[in-house]
């Protein structure tokens, strides 16, 4: 039974930000680093600078005319070695509403297939002069490899099961919205932590931030060594998300793709599927939020996913106002080059 | 209504709690209530009374691997026949395996076995459930549905995984649910083709062998697993001396893991197969003495944590073949203690030792309330007649198939009485 969708926008629409305009970045203080490759390269006042950054483009994109000039004359290249929609899609409309002239690859039907290294696609764009390049890679370390054969900006927009940057600063900011803090929260991210790329961001940037993290997850879709880093371990679903504020689901690879580390979808659903009757068991404010794209009825209970508690939704809008944050701060600093 | 029992002036022998001697039990609504050596303070007048004068009282027998024809293969043997056997061996609780058809892989199977046996058995049927689905070593079932549903351990019954990696995936979730693995170790590369224990003796047969190796090598392989893991393991059953002794290695660093042996094991060896008897095929394969001699060592020391009977019934068809094309197997429910009595009488093992492995470790490894005698518990027993003098006859046995090695054998030891929840399921007929 699922909510319609127009009653959940109205419960989910983020508290309005309370700071100036996007035409005031400028102020900003200076980003300290020539990429974003992963939130392990962050410290604390970096990701407070990207989190005000992003804040501040909220409400541009929230407003009719949605464009800007600050990256105008840029070039930006997106390059997917793996198949993205929506986070493809947020790429390109924070550059473009930045004023950035973008180029889209979708490696997977390109070169690569015609026998290119990673290195030789490095170095052939490279020869173009872009501005950033947004990258893309099923193989974890590939974008920070990339990184070094080029000469401009480099962003992570997920490298295997290794980093998904983007992805933890606009859950961090969604949940600053609803929260009005990241400070003193407890978060669960549930699911395959094994082989997320967002958990580890997730539970990088919360650890940054001290906020007090715990995964869940049947002991298979545990990595080993997890419990360094996170708060706190848990295998049964009720009592890792007793009295959470926020419950981050994660997408389950289907049973084949999971390489049989779970038995079947009913079972994981059972146990692991976030349901109105586990949801229960955390605060009764508490916040939950899916990276997308969802396994309804897998991971997440259909009304779940659409009701009150549901900010996934607003996660999507915040991606833009990241990305448009992180564009900003990566070219920001190579205006005198 | 409150149904009052009393054992008295019998020997009570409880090994959970080491205890044996000489005294009087009240059963109450079905639980243990008091022991004393003496008279039992405040007993009831009313209650039945049991003179178990010259008998052993002891925790109801636990079989940790019993094989039953049903569903699918009724004509071998049913809950019913099965719990039959069970009574008149002593045992009043066993781990059913899931080799039925269909596969025991499914939560509704689970449940329909336990609805099942509440109609037809008299003892208590505890259903193991596939460890892969269909047994075929591929996918792991689902445990947690399984084990809900009442399934008390994960097994591929006579099936062994070969596959390290799904090995590791099923221990690490079947931790996540708490359910002990309980698995037969077999290297089916190395068995090959062979039938029996691999040495002179098959060589002079002319039958293929199956090395020790076959056993070690996955034994050693599973024990590493587990301890990567933190699972609750149990090797189903080991059969040499050098599987005793990576046993014993393994068990000093890691106490979740135990093992199990076939009272076949104990008992026989690769001799009593003489011209080519094929109730003697076992799987796995009946040793040479040196390694029986290990295993009653092993039994003795620990290394070996239960005794089991491994009772398999095969109809005479499938064992009416030459050895190597017929079935593994023989039946043993209503053999397994006093087969296991003969360690006693020839004073190689305590009675309480023996005991142990089929009470008090079976229990613990499981994770069950019975396997003793001890207030509040159900009170499942048995009365043993130590000395009892009889001989196997094949019609004289209740399983409906007949494929015992000990034919015609000569046991001195026999239950004479076997309660389950404080009712008596099972009586010789001259007791």
């Amino acid at each position: 039974m699922a909510t319609p969708m127009q009653e959940a926008k109205v419960h989910s629409q983020p508290k309005k930000a309370s700071s100036s305009t996007a035409e005031s970045v400028s102020v900003d203080p200076p980003f300290p680093h020539r990429h974003l490759l992963g939130i392990s390269q962050l410290s604390q006042s970096d990701i407070l600078n990207l989190l005000a950054r992003a804040e501040k483009m909220i409400p541009i994109s929230r407003r009719p005319r949605k464009t800007l000039s600050t990256l105008a004359g840029r070039t930006q290249i997106n390059l997917f070695f793996e198949p993205s929609t929506r986070t493809q899609a947020s790429f390109e409309i924070a550059g473009r509403r930045l004023g950035a002239q973008i180029t889209n690859m979708s490696m997977k039907t390109s070169s690569m297939s015609k026998g290119e290294t990673l290195i030789d696609t490095a170095a052939t764009l490279n020869a173009m002069q872009p501005d950033v390049i947004v990258v893309r890679h099923a193989a974890a370390g590939a974008v920070e490899l990339l990184a070094q054969k080029v000469g401009c900006a480099v962003i992570n927009a997920g490298d295997g099961a290794h980093e998904h940057p983007t992805q933890a600063l606009l859950d961090a900011l969604t949940i600053q919205q609803h929260k009005g803090r990241l400070n003193g929260l407890t978060i669960s991210i549930c699911g395959d932590i094994a082989r997320s790329r967002v958990a580890r961001s997730n539970l990088l940037l919360l650890g940054a931030m001290n906020v007090r993290t715990r995964v869940v997850a049947p002991r298979t879709l545990l990595p080993r060594g997890i419990e360094h880093m996170c708060t706190e371990v848990h295998t049964d679903m009720r009592q890792g998300l007793k009295d959470a504020d926020v419950v981050m689901m994660l997408r389950l690879q289907h049973e084949r793709a999971a390489g049989n580390l779970v038995p079947s979808v009913r079972e994981y659903y059972h146990f692991f599927g976030l349901d109105h009757e586990k949801l229960a068991f955390a605060k009764p404010d508490a916040l939950v939020m899916h990276p997308g794209p969802m396994n309804r009825g897998v991971e997440i209970d259909p009304s779940v996913a659409d009701g009150p508690q549901s900010v996934i939704n607003d996660q999507v809008e915040m991606g833009v106002a990241v990305r448009m944050a992180v564009l900003d701060a990566v070219l920001g600093n190579r205006q005198d080059i | 209504m409150n149904k009052s029992l009393i054992v008295k002036n019998t020997r009570i022998i409880d090994p959970a709690s080491s205890k044996d001697m000489l005294g009087n039990v009240l059963i109450e609504d079905g639980l243990f209530v008091d022991m004393a050596e003496g008279q039992l303070p405040g007993s009831p007048e009313h209650a039945d009374i049991i003179d178990a004068e010259g008998l052993v009282m002891a925790p109801g027998l636990i079989d940790l691997r019993v094989f039953s024809g049903e569903p699918g293969h009724e004509y071998r043997e049913t809950l019913a026949s099965a719990s039959d056997a069970a009574g008149a061996g002593g045992v009043t609780s066993f781990v059913r395996m899931p080799d039925t058809l269909p596969v025991t892989d499914d939560g509704a199977l689970v449940d329909y076995i336990l609805r099942r046996a509440e109609i037809t058995s008299k003892v208590r049927v505890l259903p193991a459930a596939a460890m892969t689905k269909g047994l075929e070593g591929m996918d792991i079932t689902e445990y947690g549905l399984l084990g809900e549903a009442g399934a008390v351990c994960l097994t591929d019954g006579r099936k062994s995984v070969q596959s390290a990696a799904l090995l590791r995936t099923a221990f690490t979730y079947a931790a996540n649910f708490s359910l002990p693995i309980v698995h037969h170790v077999q290297d089916y590369a190395l068995t090959g083709k062979g039938v029996m224990n691999a040495g002179l003796y098959a060589t002079a047969l002319g039958l293929a062998g199956i090395p020790t190796e076959a056993e070690t090598i996955p034994l050693e392989r599973d024990l590493q697993l587990a301890r990567l893991t933190d699972t609750r393991y149990h090797a189903a059953q080991i059969s040499c001396g050098r599987s005793v002794n990576i046993m014993a290695r393994h068990r000093h660093e890691n106490d979740l893991v135990s093992c199990g042996a076939s009272i076949n094991h104990l008992t026989l060896n690769e001799n009593d197969i003489g011209s080519y008897r094929t109730f003697f095929k076992l799987s796995p394969p009946l040793r040479a003495e040196e390694d029986r001699q290990a295993m009653i060592d092993g039994l003795k020391s620990g290394a070996i944590d239960v005794i089991h009977s491994d009772h398999d019934p095969q109809d005479a068809e499938v064992k009416r073949h030459p050895f190597a094309e017929a079935a593994d197997g023989a039946v043993g429910l209503e053999t397994m203690l006093a087969a296991a009595l003969r360690l006693y009488h020839s004073s190689q093992v305590d009675l309480i030792t023996l005991l142990r492995a089929m009470t008090q470790r079976p229990a613990e490894i499981l994770g069950l309330e019975t396997g003793r005698i001890a207030r509040g518990r159900a009170a499942d027993f048995i009365l043993i007649d130590l000395d009892y003098p009889w001989v196997v006859e094949e019609q004289g046995l209740r399983s409906r198939s007949g494929n015992t090695p000990f034919e015609n054998a000569k046991f001195s030891g026999k239950v004479m009485r076997t309660f389950v929840d404080g009712r008596e399921i099972f009586r010789h007929c001259e007791a």
